[in-house]
């Protein structure tokens, strides 16, 4: 199993000191592999969710385990180690560095692993989302698209064995969503890379066999 | 990409105001490495190690003044001695040696101070275990019109061996260029000394320039005020006087020049700017100083004291307070470098967050900013030390000629070397909070904004 995640919990504190549940989850599986979509309106902790599965947050209680890791039973500096060896991250705005050409955008997702990709292996992998022509732009010099794609590959950099794209979509016009899917699901399924895609756009979710509504595992979502 | 590849992607990034704060660091470090070097410079050529005398013997006066102008050729003479004061030295059993020296008179071309002297003082050296050497083809002085100049002078007026030279009277505001000529028969090789932007002229041909001889009447005058009495007898005086006489008559009828017609110089009639002194024993020159202190003829001056007292109490203090002034500008420059950073924090939140969502930790961002800090000190550092020594490099023909000192453009302070752990120590200081910033930076918050 690439990520079982167990009995999570995880609530923020508001301002006047109450705390706000945000996920409640007793069980939730992704097979090695697999490719989900996680499909909930806005405020459903869709993105809290991603959070926790990447170490970025820690869950108030529970377990995230990843590739047989519990993550949660790390300390931070482990959580970022595994992070940076395991989980690509593709984001909804896309999130590249302004003042890094393509290339080097591409390079920094594997710069923080253990074995960081050179440039000559960074450009064969633009050249597989057919960037090869756009190595030393910078984001600011790119379309919608192309920076989507060069995320992509950036997310692909660490050679992960899980991948999570919050809403790689939103952002794209729907002329280049379908491109985007397809490459994010394409590199998936070559490299047996797991897939969680978290979306509130049906369209998006109908292009997968398995769609979680995340109300029907996360009992904060189902109770609002 | 390492760390500091990341680092400088993000002065880049900030190319003006990063441009800006390492102008400020380099502009301070330039300030400190004049500042250094200039006080360096000045500390050589006024060293101890200049001299290879053990005393400076004048007339009465400024002490100071007497060996800035005889030994480093700066300002005018004190006043002058006796000829004949300097063949008493040289019979004097505690002294070794005396070489006799006579100034007042510049080059008409680049305005060099001319030395009348003999062959004696280059025979000696120029400091402690230093011989001046001479350029191949150069002789020694051979005849009354010989001249042997510094190398700084061979350069500046592209003067070699054989070139002629005249010599413009009392000084550069003088426009009395005197008629007689003399021809360079040596070249001295550099030696860090005033002694390269110096031309030395045979003593003997000094004193046989129009106008160099003393009225027999003022220097009968003067040998006795001096002495208590005269060498010469009233018949030897009144000859000499009748000598005078003819002499201004054949002058005025044109009918004499001294260009063409040389004779002997009568004793009484030669002066003297200095005498540079070498003494048998240490203690022998410290007791010559003494007594000369008692006395009313003539000052013995250690060359290094009055140097070394100037050195201490003014100029010392002055390096000093020059040096806090620079440290502060330093210090300055650190700030405006933290707040550069610091201000560019809250817009790089998020560039934060995304590194560290690709499993920098907090550590590795706090690396980052403190890595952006030492560039930019180390970068203001560097080009500061080589604007400062660009600008020693460039002024150095103008500062000679305008302060009279040598200036070694390759100087370098050994202070300059601990300038790096210093910029170091300050980039880590500014760096410290911006860097504490990104080390805090909440990733879910920032990712989300």
């Amino acid at each position: 199993m690439s990520l079982t995640l167990q009995n999570i919990q995880k609530s923020y504190r508001e301002p006047s000191g109450q705390k706000l549940p945000v996920l409640d989850i007793p069980e939730y599986q992704l097979a090695d592999g697999e490719q989900a979509v996680l499909l909930g309106s806005s405020g459903g902790g869709k993105t809290t969710l991603l959070n926790v599965i990447s170490g970025i947050t820690a869950p108030d209680s529970g377990s995230v385990i990843i590739n047989g890791t519990d993550i949660t039973k790390l300390h931070e500096v482990g959580r970022d180690r595994f992070r940076a060896a395991k989980i690509g991250f593709v984001f909804q705005t896309f999130n590249l560095l302004p003042a890094f050409t393509a290339v080097e955008n591409v390079m920094l997702g594997s710069s923080f692993a253990s074995q960081p990709m050179n440039r000559h292996q960074a450009t064969e992998l633009l050249k597989s989302v057919e960037l090869g022509h756009r190595l030393d732009h910078k984001p600011g010099q790119m379309s919608v698209g192309e920076q989507q794609r060069v995320a992509v590959a950036r997310a692909l950099a660490n050679r992960p064995v899980l991948l999570l794209a919050d809403e790689p979509t939103a952002n794209v016009d729907p002329g280049n969503q379908d491109s985007i899917l397809n490459l994010i699901r394409s590199a998936c399924e070559e490299h047996n890379i797991s897939l969680l895609l978290v979306t509130h756009a049906p369209e998006v979710a109908q292009q997968f066999d398995r769609v979680d509504e995340i109300s029907q595992f996360n009992k904060v979502a189902a109770s609002a | 990409m390492n760390l500091l590849v990341i680092a400088y992607k993000s002065i880049r990034q900030r190319a003006l105001a990063s441009f800006l704060t390492c102008l400020s660091v380099s502009l301070g470090v330039m300030l400190m490495v004049i500042v250094l070097s200039g006080f360096a410079i000045v500390e050589k050529n006024f060293s101890q190690n200049s001299i290879n005398y053990d005393l400076i013997v004048g007339p009465k006066g400024s002490s100071l003044q007497l060996i800035l102008n005889t030994v480093y050729r700066i300002g005018d003479p004190v006043g002058n001695l006796p000829y004949r004061f300097y063949r008493e030295l040289q019979d004097d059993p505690r002294i070794k040696e005396a070489v006799p020296l006579t100034m007042g008179d510049v080059t008409e071309q680049g305005g060099f101070k001319i030395v009348g002297t003999t062959s004696r003082y280059f025979e000696l050296g120029y400091a402690p275990d230093r011989s001046f050497k001479l350029v191949p083809g150069s002789k020694r002085f051979g005849t009354s019109f010989d001249a042997i100049i510094g190398s700084q002078v061979a350069f500046t007026n592209g003067w070699g061996i054989g070139s002629k030279l005249k010599l413009v009277h009392g000084g550069e505001e003088s426009d009395h260029v005197h008629d007689e000529e003399f021809t360079v028969v040596g070249v001295l090789a550099p030696t860090g000394t005033a002694n390269d932007k110096t031309v030395f002229v045979n003593l003997e041909g000094f004193y046989l320039i129009a106008g160099h001889e003393k009225p027999i009447s003022e220097a009968v005058k003067q040998e006795k005020e001096f002495f208590g009495n005269n060498s010469l007898t009233p018949e030897e005086i009144a000859q000499l006087e009748q000598e005078e006489r003819e002499e201004a008559e054949a002058l005025a009828s044109g009918e004499h020049n001294h260009a063409h017609h040389h004779h002997e110089t009568p004793e009484i009639k030669k002066d003297l700017t200095g005498i540079f002194v070498q003494t048998h024993k240490p203690i022998q020159a410290a007791l010559l100083e003494g007594q000369s202190r008692r006395g009313y003829r003539a000052q013995f001056v250690n060359p290094i004291r009055p140097i070394s007292q100037l050195m201490t109490n003014i100029i010392g203090n002055i390096q000093k307070v020059m040096f806090v002034m620079t440290c502060l500008i330093i210090v300055v420059s650190g700030v405006g470098i933290f707040v550069s950073i610091y201000n560019s924090m809250s817009d790089r939140r998020k560039e934060i967050a995304i590194m560290r969502a690709l499993g920098a930790r907090r550590q590795t961002v706090f690396s980052i900013i403190l890595a952006e800090s030492v560039l930019l000190c180390l970068t203001g550092g560097v080009l500061g030390i080589l604007m400062g020594h660009g600008l020693i490099y460039m002024g150095a023909p103008y500062i000679e000629r305008a302060a009279g000192i040598l200036v070694d453009p390759l100087t370098i302070e050994p202070l300059e070397f601990i300038l790096f752990p210093v910029l170091m120590l300050l980039a880590t200081l500014v760096g410290f909070i911006p860097g504490m910033t990104a080390y805090r930076t909440d990733v879910a918050d920032a990712l989300a904004a």
